[in-house]
């Protein structure tokens, strides 16, 4: 039997939305311990998730 | 303070009849009508994502072929520079003749044909017409100068007030704040004191550019530029190319011959390394392509179902969705312009890195 593609896209989203979620819960962490670190933390939290999403969108662009 | 039982009740029930509603909807229209209005909102869709050669801000009957607009210059290389206006081939319905060859549009590109517009297909479906090189003023063009010409003007104002006194006046009060933000959050320090001035310049223009452009893309005029994959392209070939030139030994090195590495480990890296730096730019250009693509797409889709359930709840929710959407959209032009500055900080920064550690 055939996997269909776009299953492997989904799961590849799917990943992409966990390893996202994580990435913001972990900075929410980081703030909540050192608010004055903000800025520092949401940069490096928008580069890592902008990182992730650039795989996600790739799946789902070859689906 | 949380909501009483009922109301939460009447919520959650709210939300299913709209649902049933819906479902009863879908069943007693016909199948085939259903389907039609399908297909033409997934045609409408496909047709707003791409580039065109007119300008058309509504149409007013589509049998007649009437739209509200204006045509574009186009400007082909067919053996010989070609220039006549988009009306000539009215909105695809027509063959334009211009010096005794033929063009016609097929999927919004222009293809060379005979008198009658004929057009041969191979095998799988597609056009085997010849297609002659096409430097259109497309929609998309038009729109680039326009952003340019503004960026030009709003930027040469505020420049221009600086003079004479510390604070600008006019849009300019409103553009500081932003540049600095790019001078003292993205470029100082991902480039470092020494070499952010240099670069200042592009990152500017690039964060302006791609955030005015999307913020056009969300107005009612249908413009999308940067869902084109050749504009994202372009943008990320500019952040490649400066990397690339201005990069100083240091960074080649670090490519072909890092330091402190094993011999064998420095072969298997290198070619690892250098894909990377391809795969920089390329993520840059996917990144933005998408995200612009995926909010366009997901908007219409939503607006669209306007059409798909005909009650007033289908309408309304769409309505309310649609509108959620545009504001979160508004944040992603923001976002996505400023992590295209960011990045393209980052990689330079790698470039101008100096290693006084070895």
């Amino acid at each position: 039997m055939e996997i269909p593609t776009i299953l492997g896209a989904g799961l590849i989203v799917v990943g992409a939305a966990f390893g996202i979620g994580k990435i913001g819960s972990s900075a929410m962490d980081a703030i909540a311990r050192q608010p004055e670190a903000s800025g520092k933390i949401q940069t490096a939290m928008l580069i890592a998730a902008a990182l992730i999403e650039g795989i996600g969108f790739a799946a789902l662009f070859a689906a | 303070m949380q909501k009483p039982f009922y109301v939460r009740f009447l919520l959650v029930a709210t939300f299913l009849l709209g649902f049933t509603a819906f479902a009863q909807d879908e069943d007693a229209s016909s199948g085939n009508e259903q389907g039609s209005v399908k297909a033409e909102i997934k045609e409408f869709i496909a047709h707003h994502l791409l580039d065109s050669h007119d300008f058309t801000l509504f149409t007013i009957d589509e049998e007649k072929n009437t739209h509200f607009g204006f045509p574009l210059p186009v400007i082909i290389w067919d053996d010989g520079l070609k220039v006549f206006m988009s009306s000539k081939f009215d909105h695809g319905q027509s063959v334009a003749e211009v010096d005794g060859n033929y063009y016609a549009l097929y999927h919004g590109k222009i293809v060379k044909t005979d008198a009658q517009g004929t057009i041969n297909y191979d095998e799988e479906g597609h056009a085997t017409n010849a297609k002659p090189l096409d430097f259109s003023i497309t929609k998309n063009v038009v729109f680039i100068i326009a952003v340019s010409l503004l960026m030009i003007f709003m930027f040469r104002k505020m420049a221009k007030s600086y003079s004479g006194s510390m604070l600008p006046k006019g849009i300019g009060r409103g553009l500081e704040p932003i540049i600095l933000y790019i001078r003292d959050d993205i470029a100082i320090p991902n480039i470092g004191e020494k070499h952010y001035k240099k670069y200042m310049g592009y990152l500017l223009t690039v964060f302006f550019f791609i955030w005015i452009i999307n913020l056009l893309g969300l107005s009612p005029l249908g413009v999308n530029v940067t869902n084109n994959i050749a504009v994202t392209l372009c943008l990320a070939l500019f952040t490649y190319f400066i990397t690339a030139f201005t990069a100083n030994k240091n960074y080649w090195k670090h490519i072909f011959w890092m330091p402190d590495v094993p011999v064998f480990m420095k072969i298997v890296l290198a070619p690892i390394e250098l894909l990377g730096t391809f795969i920089k730019p390329f993520s840059l250009m996917i990144r933005l392509y998408a995200n612009i693509t995926a909010g366009h797409l997901i908007l219409m889709s939503i607006l669209g179902m306007m059409f798909i359930f005909k009650t007033w709840i289908g309408s309304s929710m769409s309505f309310v969705l649609a509108s959620a959407l545009s504001f979160l959209e508004l944040l992603v032009a923001a976002l996505q312009a400023y992590i295209f500055t960011m990045l393209s900080a980052l990689y330079f920064g790698m470039a101008v890195e100096e290693h006084d550690d070895h």
